[in-house]
């Protein structure tokens, strides 16, 4: 099953739901060489713990009416929460999904799977409720908060997006007697989320002790 | 409902920011008695903002709670006056802070003074450059205060916000290694300037071949162990990023809540009142004086505090707001150009040059705290303005801001949004990347202004604030002479490529630029064109003080927040060496 699959109880999402974005994050963000993508880097349970949020539902956005359209440059318009907009966007992919192709997303090729993302994305898609960039631009905003923000949100597992970039996480002490040195500095990356589970060292000020990464030649 | 009625005080101050916090301390080392309202809730700094809790990108940078809560109240927006202002829903082009400290909680340290020039921009570029220099619809204008009045003032703020930075004018006398366009400052900063990285080292070296004049950027992050003007310690900076948007855990980035508000809580005739949103400056029957303010309490409570003076100092918004919402002051008629309030809304322009080097490794997640390194080589008069055609000016940077990876990820132009060929771009460029940055500058114009929204309601009930505004060709002509500038020094560092940005048409609200928005409430000489004075006091209601970002007629190009703390040192000297001897009057 999915659900234990990830290791975390979902709140807010369906299974359908949850192999709908599994699919879709992974087109977004690939697991290759390079080390896990956004699927892997458990980025499902992060959306869905911020759709269980305030953020979810736009607890600190303004949200009173007349609701219009408005202009590009206007910004977000929409009567919709991102829950309902996850909802509903899914729902809706997958007709469109099922009219087109004959199947839901997530049984879509590769490639099927990224030209339907790159219609949402073009707004070419026309869904019953919302525009389709708005689900896209959505998913793709919360794809890289989840691949890259801390892991106590519950994804970028095993800081996977921070090793992707050479990120150490939680400042050092030290940054400052290297900040004008050209040496490289390279870490193993160190979260709020290892600080609490106490996997990692802090000194007084709660600045943590990072652990070198040797340089390989030619890296 | 009828307001509960509490005793008088001697003055009572709206908004705990930058602006208010010194404005109270003043007036409270003065003797008066002081009572400051803030709608955000209080913090204890060394229990919230610790390590490693700030150095959490998605909690601060994304979904602040010390940001303003847009549910409770935003501002309409539109383009341009044929268009239906639609509410700003969710924040993105700039972060108003609600919370007391206000918005200098999460400011990222840039302690610039203004140029003399930016005080009187129009009658000397007027007097360089004839009167047909500025658009016909610019109303930038002169403050009615100059740089050399406000000197004092701007050393008093610097020795409270513990700046660090090197001299280039002393007293008239230039010095190398600092800014020698600046204005003649009476003593060097009270702190170091902040070290440069390798990436500020580089572009010191390019600009300066090229035959620039580079200097460490002045910043409120402490570059040393500081106890300031109030008695207070400041910690030294660790560089350690998450700087801008989000609090520091080291009390190292000076703000009301390390350099002000410790010292002035210990005072009997000072009281801090939080979550109490203010919604009216109260006038007596002859409407030529204030009473006091009316203001919502946390429990929801309508409560009056009568009070002698009432300094208003809250964002450029409200302050703007509040006026309009007590009908002070003749509200702004951008048809007619008649009105005060509301005229001469301005914002900040920016724009960059991403550098990529294949070769070359930097460690981008060092730095924040204003660790800069930038030149004034284009910015002011130093401008040689022969054949440019635009007003203003911009001065060109490269910050290491501490390269956070929700916001923080370069990839050359060209590289797809997202997929297989995204993730190996950013993988390769995180640490190959810095970006030269254009900081410039933002004229006013007669069909940019802000007034109350027909439409369009906060959750009291009240009108939101409706902002019209758009880029003018003006500064578009000003950022692509800047670009162009910024690929000369791009292509002088050799890099394995560059990208540069294109100049955009439109003003939109969704990504973030700037929380440098300003004007509104301007101060001047004339009445007919400014809605303060230069002692920031009404004109039309002179036991009212209007301090902050909004008393700026046009935006300089380097950040306001300096400006504003100075602009605070000098209102509140204002009040006690002159009002206090004549209260009620307006002051010459």
């Amino acid at each position: 099953m999915d659900e234990s699959k990830h290791g975390h109880a979902f709140s807010c999402l369906t299974q359908m739901e949850i192999r709908f974005l599994d699919a879709a994050v992974e087109r977004l963000i690939p697991t290759d060489d390079l080390g896990p993508g956004a699927k892997d880097a458990d980025v499902t349970v992060y959306i869905d713990r911020q759709l269980s949020s305030v953020w979810g539902t736009h607890g600190r956005n303004y949200r009173s009416g007349p609701w219009l359209e408005g202009t590009p440059q206007q910004g977000f318009q929409s009567r919709l929460t991102p829950q309902e907009i996850y909802h509903v966007g899914i729902l809706e992919t997958n007709q469109y999904c099922k009219n087109v192709y004959g199947k839901n997303f997530e049984f879509l090729t590769p490639e099927q799977q990224d030209e339907v993302l790159q219609a949402l994305e073009k707004d070419k898609v026309s869904l019953p409720s919302l525009s389709s960039k708005l689900f896209f631009d959505l998913l793709w905003r919360n794809t890289e908060e989840g691949f890259f923000a801390d892991p106590m949100y519950g994804g970028n597992k095993d800081k996977a997006g921070w090793r992707l970039l050479g990120f150490p996480g939680v400042a050092s002490g030290a940054y400052n007697t290297h900040i004008n040195k050209i040496e490289i500095y390279r870490a193993e990356p160190v979260s709020i989320l290892d600080i609490q589970q106490n996997k990692a060292k802090v000194d007084a000020q709660g600045y943590v002790k990072h652990v070198m990464i040797k340089q390989k030649d030619g890296q | 409902m009828t307001p509960k009625k509490l005793k008088p005080v001697d003055a009572v101050v709206v908004g705990s920011g930058v602006a208010g916090s010194i404005i109270c301390m003043e007036l409270a080392n003065a003797g008066l008695q002081v009572v400051c309202l803030e709608r955000g809730r209080l913090v204890d700094p060394q229990n919230e903002f610790v390590m490693p809790y700030t150095n959490d990108e998605l909690k601060f940078d994304r979904h602040s709670d010390i940001f303003q809560n847009l549910s409770r109240e935003t501002i309409t927006f539109r383009n341009q006056m044929s268009e239906t202002a639609l509410p700003m829903r969710e924040l993105g082009s700039f972060k108003p802070g609600e919370i007391v400290g206000g918005t200098a909680v999460h400011w990222g340290c840039n302690a610039r003074r203004f140029l003399p020039y930016d005080f009187e921009i129009r009658s000397r570029m007027t007097k360089k450059h004839g009167k047909d220099f500025f658009p016909e619809d610019c109303t930038s204008q002169d403050w009615g205060v100059t740089y050399e009045e406000l000197e004092p003032y701007y050393d008093q703020f610097e020795h409270i916000y513990g700046v660090g930075g090197k001299a280039g004018n002393l007293n008239g006398e230039i010095h190398t290694g600092g800014n020698p366009f600046e204005g003649p400052r009476s003593r060097d900063y009270p702190n170091p300037p902040t070290l440069s990285t390798p990436q500020g080292q580089l572009f010191a070296k390019t600009a300066q071949s090229l035959g620039y004049h580079p200097f460490p950027g002045p910043a409120a992050a402490m570059t040393r162990d500081y106890t300031n003007l109030y008695k207070l310690h400041l910690g030294e900076c660790q560089r350690g990023g998450f700087c801008s948007s989000h609090a520091c855990a080291q009390g190292a980035k000076a703000n009301p809540l390390t350099a002000v508000l410790p010292a002035l809580m210990k005072k009997d005739n000072f009281e801090l009142r939080p979550l109490c949103n203010v919604i009216k400056i109260n006038k007596d029957s002859t409407g030529k004086q204030a009473t006091g303010v009316t203001y919502i309490d946390a429990r929801g409570q309508l409560v009056e505090q009568p009070a002698n003076i009432v300094v208003l100092a809250t964002y450029c918004f409200n302050n703007t707001r509040l006026l309009l919402l007590s009908g002070i002051g003749q509200p702004y008629d951008p048809v007619n150009g008649t009105g005060v309030v509301g005229r001469n809304y301005s914002y900040q322009t920016g724009s960059k040059v991403q550098v990529f080097f294949d070769d070359q490794e930097f460690n981008p997640f060092i730095g924040g705290g204003m660790t800069s390194v930038q030149f004034d080589d284009f910015n002011g008069e130093a401008l040689d303005r022969t054949g440019l055609g635009f007003v203003g000016s911009a001065y060109i940077a490269v910050s290491s801001a501490g390269a956070t990876p929700i916001k923080s990820k370069p990839v050359p132009s060209g590289t797809p949004r997202w997929g297989g060929a995204w993730k190996k771009a950013v993988a390769h460029n995180y640490r190959r990347s810095f970006s030269i940055g254009v900081h410039g500058s933002c004229q006013s114009y007669r069909q940019h202004y802000l007034d109350l929204d027909p439409t369009y309601r906060d959750s009291n009930g009240l009108p939101l604030l409706r902002m019209t505004f758009d880029w003018h060709q003006n500064e578009q002509k000003m950022l692509k002479f800047m670009n162009e500038k910024c690929v000369e020094i791009a292509k002088a560092m050799s890099p394995s490529t560059y990208s540069t940005h294109a100049v955009p048409t439109k003003y939109s609200i969704i990504p973030y630029q700037s929380t440098h928005n300003i004007g509104g409430a301007v101060m001047g000489a004339d009445p007919s064109t400014s809605v303060v004075n230069k002692h920031l006091q009404s004109w039309d209601v002179p036991n009212v003080f209007v301090v902050g970002g909004s008393a700026f007629p046009q935006n300089a190009a380097v950040g306001p927040t300096e400006t504003i703390g100075m602009l605070a040192c000098w209102t509140a000297d204002g009040i006690k060496d002159l009002y206090l001897k004549r209260p009620g009057q307006l002051m010459v």
